[in-house]
């Protein structure tokens, strides 16, 4: 901070913690410089079975060939959701009960709608 | 054209801080935190526009342009200031209220305090343990710590602390010396016990002088005991009331074996504990007389505890008359302090160790917390004054502590449960004073010592500016002091 000078071990700590948002944390896809449009390509069609990060050329989910809620199986068990996903214990046992193998069956998981 | 609604213009109120000035420079205590920040001269004027009334965001700019700020400056400045809530803005988000949490149900042991015996060789007329505001009720409870309870005591210690890698263990009485027997064999048990768990242990002890011989002094000496003293001061004050059982004053006893006890023991710094009551007012004499003429390393004062009316008890006049030899004092200490030299005034002392940190504290002390007292018949009480009064008993050393007797102690001294002290900007360290003395005045440790609190106000604002003044002037000193004080 440039007004503010701290001068206890509480008032460091507060000041650390000004400088670490100033300098912000930016998401991956905020960090290349700009660049001239590209070719809409779409991603996702990954053939790892881990999907759960894909975004399209635009940084959102509008643009992948494949719907972005078929991602939520692997999120749900491997990974972390920011929001919302079938909750298998409670409220839909059987949610993923006609995917016997996801490699295979992957088709057959649907949205569920609580 | 669309109709939009206007957004509440953003107006900005001073946050809850205490400002002072101090070597020519301005700062804040944010009371939240705990912290101490320097201002430069925009956010002291910001601070100064806002004390006279709320500012909206474009008037507080627009102030600080004709100010000679740059716009952008501007907006620094009160991006910084709204950061630290030194000024805070209802419109914009609503200001929660800060309080610190109430530490966990399992908060590891860290000291003890072993009342050996509650017995005693004087008669001190203001003793809270025996005097007119007594709570003790040691009636047919044992008058000497046995060595079996002692042993549990020290197993329950180490069992309490996990986690901790080194505990304390204070010997307090009555009279502690008049156990000594007892004090060496816990310091050899406790030795035994900690170094088997790959622990260390502290230990120190409060006496009255009188029982010293060259036997204990070699032996707390050798042992690193550090040494509290309770004493008054030089003869006439010392002998007004901490008189022997046939009212005879007790200065010509201690005096010799004081000395000897000063020059020999030097592992440990040697306090002296002053209580200050009607008539033993003189806090500078005192000092002079227990610093310079008698050597103690550090002299730390109180007033005495009482329910107001007793005749030993210090009046208002009296109060102020300590506050100002305590300012002579403290200017004292500021002057050692810009030398580069440590003071023995204990009172600034504690309260600068507490500024360094920026302490914000939940409770008074760590009573009932970190640690814990024992009455010489093995029952927990929250901290030594509270020892064998059975309205405050939690629990046993044999069978640990009474979580819900502890909970409503902890939760009655919280300081967010103590409603005077929501509007006081010194309860950061404050957090409404003793447990044991609010009892004795109000019936209730979990009342704010209100009898207090202009003085401790007063005080904390002294210190704050010794505080300003030193990291100002010789930053440096504060670093040494801080480490120097965590291993005193």
């Amino acid at each position: 901070m440039k007004h503010l000078r701290p001068v206890n071990r509480k008032a460091e700590r507060i000041d650390q913690a000004a400088s670490m948002i100033e300098e912000d944390v930016v998401a991956l896809q905020q960090q290349q410089p700009p660049t001239p449009p590209k070719p809409h390509v779409p991603m996702g069609c990954t053939l790892s079975f881990s999907p759960g990060w894909e975004v399209d050329a635009g940084g959102g989910t509008a643009g992948l060939c494949q719907p972005v809620e078929r991602d939520i199986y692997d999120c749900y068990v491997t990974c972390f959701w920011p929001v919302q996903v079938p909750d298998h214990v409670n409220y839909s046992p059987d949610w993923a009960s006609n995917c016997a193998i996801a490699t295979k069956d992957w088709r057959k998981l649907d949205l569920v709608f609580p | 054209m669309t109709h939009m609604t206007p957004m509440p213009a953003t107006t900005y109120r001073r946050g809850e801080l205490h400002e002072f000035r101090a070597a020519g420079n301005d700062f804040i205590y944010l009371v939240s935190a705990g912290a101490i920040f320097a201002l430069d001269d925009g956010a002291s004027a910001v601070l100064r526009q806002l004390g006279e009334r709320e500012m909206s965001h474009a008037e507080l700019v627009d102030a600080l342009v004709d100010h000679g700020h740059a716009r952008g400056d501007a907006e620094e400045l009160i991006a910084e200031l709204r950061y630290v809530r030194g000024i805070v803005s209802e419109s914009v988000t609503p200001v929660p209220a800060v309080q610190p949490t109430s530490p966990p149900a399992d908060f590891p042991l860290q000291a003890l305090v072993l009342n050996i015996t509650n017995q005693c060789n004087l008669a001190c007329t203001y003793c809270y343990e025996f005097g007119a505001d007594k709570i003790a009720t040691p009636e047919g409870k044992p008058k000497y710590m046995t060595l079996e309870t002692a042993t549990a005591s020290v197993d329950f210690l180490l069992a309490q602390s996990a986690g901790r890698q080194a505990v304390h263990i204070t010997f307090f009485g009555g009279e502690t010396l008049m156990n000594f027997k007892l004090l060496r064999q816990v310091v050899d048990y406790a030795r035994e016990q900690a170094a088997l768990q790959g622990r260390g242990v502290g230990f120190s002890l409060t006496t009255n002088a009188t029982l010293l011989t060259d036997e204990i002094i070699d032996f707390l000496a050798g042992n690193d005991i550090g040494v509290t003293v309770s004493m008054d001061g030089p003869p006439d004050l010392q002998d007004k009331r901490r008189v022997d059982k046939r009212g005879r004053g007790t200065y010509r006893i201690i005096e010799p074996k004081l000395r000897k006890l000063i020059a020999r023991h030097k592992s440990r710094a040697i306090t002296a504990r002053v209580t200050l009551t009607d008539g033993v007012t003189d806090v500078v004499r005192i000092y002079r007389h227990l610093k310079d003429d008698l050597g103690f390393d550090e002299i730390g004062f109180a007033p005495v505890t009482t329910n107001g009316d007793q005749d030993y008890a210090i009046d208002d006049r009296g109060m102020d008359g300590v506050l100002a030899e305590f300012h002579q004092l403290a200017d004292e200490w500021l002057e050692y302090a810009l030398r580069g030299q440590r003071h023995g005034f204990s009172n600034v002392s504690e309260t600068i160790g507490e500024l360094i940190q920026g302490v914000n504290k939940s409770h008074p002390c760590g009573a009932g917390l970190g640690l814990l007292g024992v009455s010489p018949s093995g029952d927990l009480s929250p901290c030594h004054r509270f020892t064998d009064a059975d309205t405050h008993t939690l629990g046993h050393v044999s069978s640990g502590v009474d979580a819900a007797k502890r909970e409503d102690f902890l939760a009655r001294g919280h300081v967010s449960a103590k409603y005077e002290c929501q509007t006081c900007w010194a309860r950061p360290l404050c957090a409404g004073g003793c447990h044991h003395e609010a009892f004795v005045r109000y019936g209730d440790t979990g009342h704010a010592n209100l009898h207090y609190c202009d003085w401790i106000r007063q005080w904390t604002d002294t210190c704050l500016r010794i505080y300003g003044a030193v990291s100002a002037l010789n930053p440096q000193f504060l670093e040494r002091f801080a480490e120097r004080k965590a291993l005193s």
